[in-house]
């Protein structure tokens, strides 16, 4: 887990992906909007919320607007009900660049946009991923949890004047 | 000692792909096969749905092209509203041209930027450290950023016509439910340098002359990597023009001759079967009059530039005449002429979405009609990578009692297969060590097609690859891991 300290005026982006026809696999996209919601509801203006299937190249223009940039997914790695991690570039290829990782978004935006956001993920533990609405009960309690974690974050960056930190540490 | 080289993905959700290559003794191909392991739950999951609510459901099936799905469906349910595809509001029609060209355009944009030019610019025996997107961003910066940004500006067109990202609702059974606003036209048409239409058109063509420039001097890889002798389907306009929306459905033979004759594709079950294999998950399509051995085809940028008799935009009709030529005039069977197609197709889409933003019905306020209940609709697109086939029956309370879609993945199954097998009796045959190289050639002739698996296994798509080789006993001597999520 990381430590979020507010330090000076950001531009924050929370970007859920994920298919939420796929069980489980709703986990990013839901996080996106029930912290939009909360954020509407706040009036926190200054956080600005996407989301879609999946990440694609041109998301690296989309988040070179940005100082910090959350995403959200799904995981089915070993973990308890969610993490954090801070995004680290990744460059290897794959077969089909169809799916974009964060990784590669900041390897990609840091060769044509530099600087880069600085970039973390929210990890949201699911389990089932077939063809169907709705979560299982495991998923939607990690997502309240995880929705609640990034809640009291943003709340402490938010709290000087709705400004956060540019630098948090890992 | 029979050697078994598999090429396999690791997904986090069912529906993968994998290639086989089975080796004998001497290291002759004994075998190889190409096998897209299909989930057909989708058609399950629209069932017992309001048929309303298909275009939208739809969309969740692909993350990669969830616009041709939505166009399909909403094609198929104008006809059950009662609505002759035909006979749409001219601002319906062309707000769903306007989507349909813009997604055209950005998912062009990313196969070749993207996926098919680090092979091009760095050569498929290149480092796999080097051979991806970040490679050319690091070393071609500006055609990284041109194409980073013709994506964008698809995406856009698709935000301002779809209405969202997720679960867009712009095409509706019967039309559409938004116009375009003179405030979104112009952001299209005059936008801020470079995401504006012309600026588009002009990048366009500069990925056309870069593929030329590259085939100068590349034409003994780029003419017979992966080249074979087929047949060609897609949609045409009835008078023959390119038509990626609407249109009948023409087939042609390797010589060019019509073996599919601009027919209705609402009667497609009439002419396409499909074969099913006991080793491949996915079907087989084929034309029926011409059978199991001899009806399989093409579908996609090279089928459709063969099957056309002109395009209907002057700058893509320039270069569509100079690749007719190349090939004499006759139907272009050469695989890798398959990025050359897809190009001049994304140069028709740039010019076709600014002859529709400069088109006054884009703002016009009728944007639906209704006609009298059917129970049946079929919708066929030409989505970027092929034809793609939608189609759906209703019961009297309105809820979807059947679907059957046919993906363009599907109709290249036979293709891709065949050119796995050309590629690996060049490339493996006789090898005593597989290298990178030689497992990347594989994937550039599968890569042409740009074959999307989340469509063909119904899946949400990822295709990294595991890399296996098996003895004669089946015992793991080598794996390679090309990428894994995490």
């Amino acid at each position: 887990m990381i430590d979020f300290i507010p330090t000076g005026v950001a531009r924050i982006l929370i970007y859920g992906f994920g298919n939420p026809s796929r069980k489980d696999d709703a986990l990013g996209v839901l996080f996106s909007e029930e912290l939009e919601q909360w954020a509407s509801d706040k009036s926190y203006k200054s956080l600005s919320f996407d989301a879609n299937y999946q990440l694609a190249p041109e998301d690296a223009a989309v988040i070179s607007d940005y100082d910090i940039v959350f995403f959200a997914d799904a995981s089915q790695e070993d973990i308890h009900d969610f993490s954090v991690e801070r995004v680290m570039e990744h460059q290897k290829a794959e077969f089909s660049l169809h799916y974009f990782t964060p990784g590669n978004l900041a390897a990609l935006c840091q060769e044509l946009f530099h600087p880069c956001p600085e970039m973390y993920e929210v990890h949201i533990k699911g389990y089932e991923w077939q063809l169907e609405e709705g979560m299982t009960k495991k998923a939607r309690n990690n997502l309240g949890l995880a929705v609640d974690f990034m809640k009291t974050q943003l709340k402490s960056l938010l709290a000087k004047d709705h400004t956060v930190s540019k630098n948090f540490i890992a | 000692m029979t050697k078994k080289i598999t090429i396999e993905p690791v997904t986090r959700v069912e529906g993968h792909g994998k290639v086989t290559i089975h080796l004998d003794e001497e290291g002759n191909i004994v075998q190889s096969r190409l096998h897209i392991v299909e989930f057909r739950g989708f058609e399950r999951f629209v069932q017992g749905r309001p048929y309303w609510e298909v275009p939208v459901l739809v969309q969740r099936l692909c993350g990669i092209c969830p616009v041709s799905h939505l166009l399909a469906a909403a094609k198929a349910m104008d006809v059950i509203v009662g609505v002759d595809p035909e006979d749409l509001s001219p601002t319906a029609e062309k707000m769903r041209r306007l989507m349909h060209y813009g997604q055209f355009f950005q998912s062009h944009a990313l196969h070749f930027f993207h996926l098919a030019s680090p092979d091009l610019l760095f050569g498929i025996d290149a480092p796999v450290e080097k051979r991806n997107i970040i490679g050319v961003a690091r070393e071609h910066k500006d055609l990284a950023v041109q194409g980073v940004m013709m994506r964008k500006f698809g995406q856009e067109i698709i935000r301002l016509t779809a209405g969202k990202k997720i679960h867009g609702t712009g095409a509706i059974p019967g039309g559409i439910n938004k116009n375009l606003s003179p405030e979104e036209r112009d952001f299209l048409l005059k936008g801020k340098n470079p995401l504006n239409a012309d600026k588009m058109i002009s990048w366009a063509l500069d990925a056309v002359n870069l593929f030329k420039f590259y085939h100068a001097s590349h034409r003994d890889f780029i003419d017979k990597f992966a080249a074979f002798p087929s047949n060609h389907l897609s949609l045409v306009r009835k008078d023959g023009a390119l038509d990626i929306y609407h249109g009948v459905l023409r087939s042609i033979d390797q010589d060019g001759n019509k073996i599919l004759h601009d027919v209705d594709y609402s009667d497609y079950l009439d002419y396409i079967g499909e074969e099913v294999k006991s080793w491949s998950y996915t079907k087989f399509p084929f034309l029926r009059h011409l059978g199991k051995e001899n009806g399989w085809y093409r579908v996609g940028p090279l089928a459709r530039l063969n099957t056309c008799d002109f395009i209907p935009t002057p700058l893509a009709q320039k270069e569509w005449e100079e690749f007719k030529a190349y090939t004499k005039g006759k139907p272009n069977n050469m695989t890798m002429h398959t990025h050359w197609a897809r190009l001049i197709e994304t140069l028709h889409a740039a010019e076709v979405i600014k002859d529709l933003l400069i088109d006054p019905d884009l703002q016009g306020e009728e944007l639906i009609r209704k006609g009298d209940k059917k129970f049946e609709g079929v919708g066929v697109i030409e989505a970027p990578r092929g034809t793609l086939f939608h189609h759906y029956k209703i019961n009297d309370d309105d809820l979807v009692s059947m679907a059957n879609l046919i993906v363009s993945t599907t109709h290249n199954n036979e293709p891709m297969n065949r050119s796995v097998r050309l590629v690996a009796e060049e490339k493996l045959a006789g090898q005593k060590m597989i290298t990178e190289g030689m497992l990347n050639a594989i994937e550039v002739a599968i890569r042409a097609y740009d074959p999307c698996l989340s469509c063909a296994t119904h899946a949400m798509g990822q295709m990294p690859l595991e890399v296996s080789l098996y003895n004669n006993e089946n015992e793991l001597i080598d794996r390679f891991y090309s990428y894994r999520r995490g």
